[in-house]
C-alpha cells in the first residue's frame, strides 16, 4: 500500500511484518523513531506474539538480542553512531556464535567532537565485524531491504546490518509502498534455527576455542560472506518476483554504458549522484555510476564488471580513515586490480555536511581531466584548516581545536551547531 | 516475616558436633547431590584447580535448579573461570543447554533467553546466568542492574572469589581491604587492597526490590541448595551471591576451601542471609563465633598482616569491625526478634 510516511516508520512497518519475536530498544539519534515504531505496533496488538524489551545500553540490546537468537526467537534491534560503537564487543560475537540478527543503523558521525548528523563512520567502524552490510539508497529501499535482510540472515544463519542514512533517510516524509503481511509471509518463513538452546538437545553455544581451530572457524566466516555474495542477488530476485520491484542485490549500475567517469558511492547520496549523472550526460559528459548496496560481503565481480570500461573511478564516501583517506575506496581499488584505473578519492557529507549537485559536478568534470588529487575533501575549508594550524603552531596551550574552528568561522556557523 | 521462630526449619551441618550425614536423613531431605538422579548439569573432567569452590558452588547450583525446574533450564555464563575450565573445545562439561557470550553481558543474554522462551511458548524453560565477581560486580554490572529494574524472570549467580582469578588475581570490586592480588600488592605503607572501597551487591540488588535475593556458602551446601531451589519457584529477578573460596588467588591450601568458606560465615566477614522485595526476611546464625583472624592468617594473600615482629594489628581491627558490624546489621548472633 502506498503511503507518505516517515522513513523510520516505514522501517517499523517493514519490521513488523516480518514478526520479529524479540525486539530491543535503546534511543539514540537518529535511529530512535524506528525503535519508537515498533514499540507503538507492539504496544497496540498490531505486531502479536513479540517481546518490546527497553534495556539500558546498546551493548544490552545487541546482548539481548544474542539470548534471543540463540533461543531461536526472530531478534531485532536497532542503533547509530556512538551506540553500535557501544555494543562493538557484541556485534563481533553475534557474527561469531552465527546468529540471525537484523539490526538497523541510522548512520551517523562518531564523536569528538560530538555530531548527530549523517555520515558512514558508524557502519565503517564495524565493517569487518563478520555481518553482512546493506545500504539503502532510498526509504522504499530501506522498506525492502528490511524484508530481505530477514531471510538473508536467517538463510546463512549471519547477522545483516541495514545502514540508512541519518536525517536524509530516517526522518524523511516521502512516498513509500509497505507490503501486505500476506506478501512479507509468502517471502519470508519461518525461523528455523541451525542451532539452538533446548534442554531435550542441549548444545554448549560460544565455547572457546584455540590455534588448533580458531582459523577454520574464521575461514567459515569469510566462506559464510562467500555465499552471501551469491544468495543477496538470489533474494533480490525472488523478492521482485513477489513484490513486483527491484531493491537490493550487491551493486546498482546506472548510465554506466560507454561512461569514461563512473562515480561509486553508498547510500542516499546516489540519489544526488544520479541527478548530477542526468545533468551531465544532458551536456555530452560520458559520466555513470555504481551504488554499491552490498559493502559486505564486497562484490568484487560485479563492480569489476561494471567499473571496467571506465577511464578512471571517483568514490564519494561519507567516511575517513585518518592517516589514510578513504575507507571505501580501497576495496574499490582492490575490484581493479588486475585493470588499474585512476581512483580519485572525495570524501564528503562528513557530520552531515550538505553535498550539493554543483559541489559534485565541479568534482568530477575536474576527475574528468584527471587533475583530481587522490584524496579530496569536498568543500573543505582550507583558509579556516590553515588558520588554526598556524594557531597551533604557534600557541602551545592553543585549546580544543573544535571550539577554535567554530570561532574562527564565527558567530553564525557557532549558533547553527548548538 | 520471620522465621527466627520455634517454626525455624532445622538445617544440618557437615561436621563438628552438629554433623548429621545425607544417610541419616529422610530420603527427602537429602541433598540433590546425593541423589542418584542428580542432574550432574557440570559433569567430570572440567579443568578447575583443586579444591575450587566455584566449581563446587555452580555444581550444587545448577543441579539444584535442575532439580526445581524438573530439568527444563538454560544456563548462560559470563567470561571467566567456570566458563573456560568447563568448555575446552571441543569438550564440554555442560549436560544442559549453556551459552557464552561475552564477559559483561550475561545478564542481558538472559534476558533475551527468558523472552525467547516466552514467545516461543516454553515459559517452563527457566534461565540461570552466572558469572565471577569481575564479570557480576565491575563489568557486568550494568547489564544485572538492567535486568533486575526490569524483573526480567531469570535467577543470576554470583560466584564471588574476591579477585579476577582467571586472568591471574587481580582486584576487583569484591576484593577485601588488605588483601593481596597482582594489582594491590603487599608493598609499601598499606599493603594490598584499601580500606573504604568495594560493593556490596547483594544489597545493591536488594535495593532494586527484586523478588529474591540470598547469599549462600559452599561450606553450607545444603543451605546453598534450599536457596537455589526457593529462587527457582519464584518469577522475576533473582539473585544469590555465593562465596566461592580460590586456593590459587587466596594462597590456601586446596583442602581448605570449605573450612576457609565456613570460617568467613562464623567471623561475620561474609553474612548469610536471605531477602524478599527488598527486605531481610531471614539471616542464618553463627553458631560459634571466631575472629578474623581466624579465617585471614591461613590464606597467604593476607600473609602481610601477620608478618612477625611486623603485625598489621590495625588493619585487623579494622577488619573485625566490618565483622562486627555485619554480625550486628544482620542480626547474626540471633540477639534481635528479627533479622
Amino acid at each position: 500500500m502506498l503511503k507518505q510516511m516517515e522513513g523510520s516508520l516505514a522501517v517499523a512497518e517493514a519490521v513488523a511484518l516480518c514478526r520479529p519475536e524479540v525486539v530491543c530498544a535503546y534511543p539514540i539519534t537518529p535511529q530512535t523513531h524506528i525503535v519508537e515504531g515498533v514499540g507503538a505496533l507492539v504496544k497496540s496488538g498490531a505486531l502479536e506474539n513479540c517481546e518490546f524489551i527497553n534495556v539500558e545500553s546498546e551493548f544490552a540490546a545487541l546482548s539481548v538480542a544474542i539470548g534471543a537468537s540463540a533461543a531461536g526467537a526472530r531478534a531485532y534491534t536497532a542503533t547509530a553512531s556512538q551506540g553500535l560503537l557501544y555494543m562493538a564487543e557484541a556485534v563481533y560475537n553475534a557474527a561469531g556464535l552465527g546468529l540471525p540478527i537484523v539490526m538497523t543503523v541510522g548512520n551517523r558521525a562518531i564523536g569528538a567532537p560530538i555530531n548527530i548528523w549523517n555520515d558512514h563512520t558508524d557502519a565503517m567502524a564495524l565493517k569487518d565485524a563478520g555481518w553482512i552490510q546493506l545500504f539503502a539508497e532510498t526509504n522504499q529501499e530501506a522498506v525492502d531491504l528490511h524484508i530481505q535482510a530477514f531471510r538473508l540472515a536467517e538463510e546463512l544463519s549471519c547477522p545483516v546490518m541495514v545502514c540508512v542514512d541519518g536525517f536524509i533517510l530516517t526522518h524523511a516524509h516521502e512516498r513509500v509502498d509497505i507490503p501486505t503481511r500476506d506478501e512479507v509471509d509468502a517471502f519470508l518463513p519461518p525461523y528455523e534455527p541451525v542451532q539452538v538452546l533446548d534442554p531435550a538437545q542441549p548444545y554448549s553455544i560460544g565455547a572457546m576455542v584455540g590455534p588448533d581451530a580458531f582459523t577454520e572457524v574464521r575461514y567459515l566466516a569469510h566462506e559464510k560472506q562467500l555465499q552471501a555474495l551469491r544468495l543477496i542477488p538470489e533474494i533480490a530476485n525472488v523478492f521482485k518476483d513477489v513484490f513486483g520491484r527491484s531493491s537490493g542485490g550487491l551493486v546498482h549500475p546506472y548510465r554506466t554504458e560507454d561512461a569514461e567517469t563512473i562515480v561509486v558511492a553508498l547510500g542516499s547520496i546516489n540519489g544526488t549522484i544520479k541527478d548530477v549523472v542526468d545533468q551531465m550526460r544532458e551536456n555530452g559528459g560520458a559520466i555513470g555510476s555504481v551504488s554499491i548496496c552490498a559493502f559486505r560481503p564486497f562484490p568484487l565481480d560485479e563492480l569489476r564488471a561494471a567499473l571496467i570500461n571506465a577511464k578512471r573511478v571517483v568514490v564519494v564516501e561519507k567516511s575517513l580513515a585518518p592517516g589514510l583517506g578513504g575507507i571505501a575506496a580501497p576495496d574499490v581499488r582492490m575490484a581493479l586490480r588486475e585493470a588499474p584505473l585512476p581512483v580519485y578519492t572525495v570524501i564528503a557529507g562528513l557530520g552531515g555536511r550538505p553535498i550539493t549537485m554543483a559541489a559534485l559536478q565541479e568534482v568530477f568534470e575536474v576527475a574528468g581531466d584527471d587533475r583530481l588529487p587522490d584524496m579530496q575533501f569536498l568543500d573543505l575549508d582550507y583558509a579556516a584548516v590553515e588558520h588554526e594550524l598556524v594557531r597551533a603552531r604557534q600557541i602551545r596551550r592553543s585549546g580544543p581545536t573544535a571550539e577554535n574552528i567554530l570561532k574562527h568561522l564565527g558567530a553564525p556557523a557557532l549558533a547553527s551547531g548548538e | 516475616m520471620s522465621e527466627d521462630s520455634a517454626l525455624q526449619r532445622v538445617k544440618f551441618y557437615q561436621t563438628g558436633t552438629h554433623t548429621v550425614g545425607n544417610r541419616l536423613m529422610d530420603e527427602a531431605a537429602r541433598s540433590v547431590q546425593a541423589s542418584m538422579d542428580r542432574s550432574n548439569a557440570i559433569t567430570s573432567g572440567h579443568r578447575a584447580c583443586q579444591g575450587c569452590g566455584e566449581a563446587l558452588g555452580a555444581r550444587y547450583a545448577l543441579d539444584a535448579a535442575m532439580r526445581a525446574t524438573e530439568g527444563q533450564l538454560v544456563a548462560v555464563n559470563a567470561t571467566g573461570c567456570l566458563e573456560v575450565f568447563t568448555t575446552p573445545s571441543p569438550e564440554t562439561s555442560w549436560q544442559i543447554p549453556w551459552l557464552h557470550s561475552l564477559f559483561g553481558n550475561a545478564p542481558a543474554v538472559a534476558t533475551g533467553v527468558a523472552a525467547a522462551m516466552r514467545r516461543k511458548g516454553r515459559s517452563d524453560i527457566k534461565v540461570v546466568a552466572q558469572g565471577g565477581d569481575g564479570g557480576t560486580t565491575d563489568i557486568g554490572f550494568g547489564c544485572l542492574s538492567g535486568m533486575f529494574e526490569r524483573n526480567d524472570d531469570v535467577l543470576y549467580i554470583c560466584y564471588d572469589n574476591e579477585a579476577y582469578m582467571n586472568t591471574g588475581v587481580q582486584r576487583s570490586s569484591a576484593t577485601p581491604p588488605t588483601a593481596r592480588t597482582a594489582t594491590t600488592p603487599a608493598v609499601g605503607t598499606a599493603p594490598g587492597n584499601v580500606f573504604g572501597t568495594g560493593k556490596n551487591l547483594p544489597l545493591i540488588a536488594m535495593a532494586h526490590n527484586i523478588p529474591y535475593v540470598a547469599t549462600a556458602s559452599v561450606a553450607d551446601l545444603h543451605d546453598l541448595e534450599d536457596k537455589v531451589e526457593k529462587a527457582m519457584a519464584i518469577e522475576g529477578s533473582r539473585y544469590i551471591h555465593i562465596m566461592v573460596p580460590c586456593p590459587l588467588g587466596w594462597g590456601s591450601a586446596p583442602n581448605a576451601t570449605i573450612s576457609l568458606a565456613r570460617l568467613a560465615v562464623e567471623s561475620g566477614l561474609f553474612p548469610l542471609f536471605e531477602a524478599e522485595h527488598g527486605q531481610v526476611t531471614r539471616s542464618h546464625k553463627i553458631r560459634r563465633r571466631v575472629p578474623v583472624e581466624d579465617y585471614l592468617r591461613p590464606q597467604r594473600r593476607f600473609a602481610h598482616l601477620f608478618k612477625k615482629g611486623h603485625e598489621d594489628s590495625e588493619s585487623l581491627a579494622a577488619l573485625q569491625r566490618m565483622a562486627d558490624a555485619n554480625i550486628e546489621r544482620f542480626n547474626l548472633m540471633g540477639e534481635r526478634q528479627t533479622p
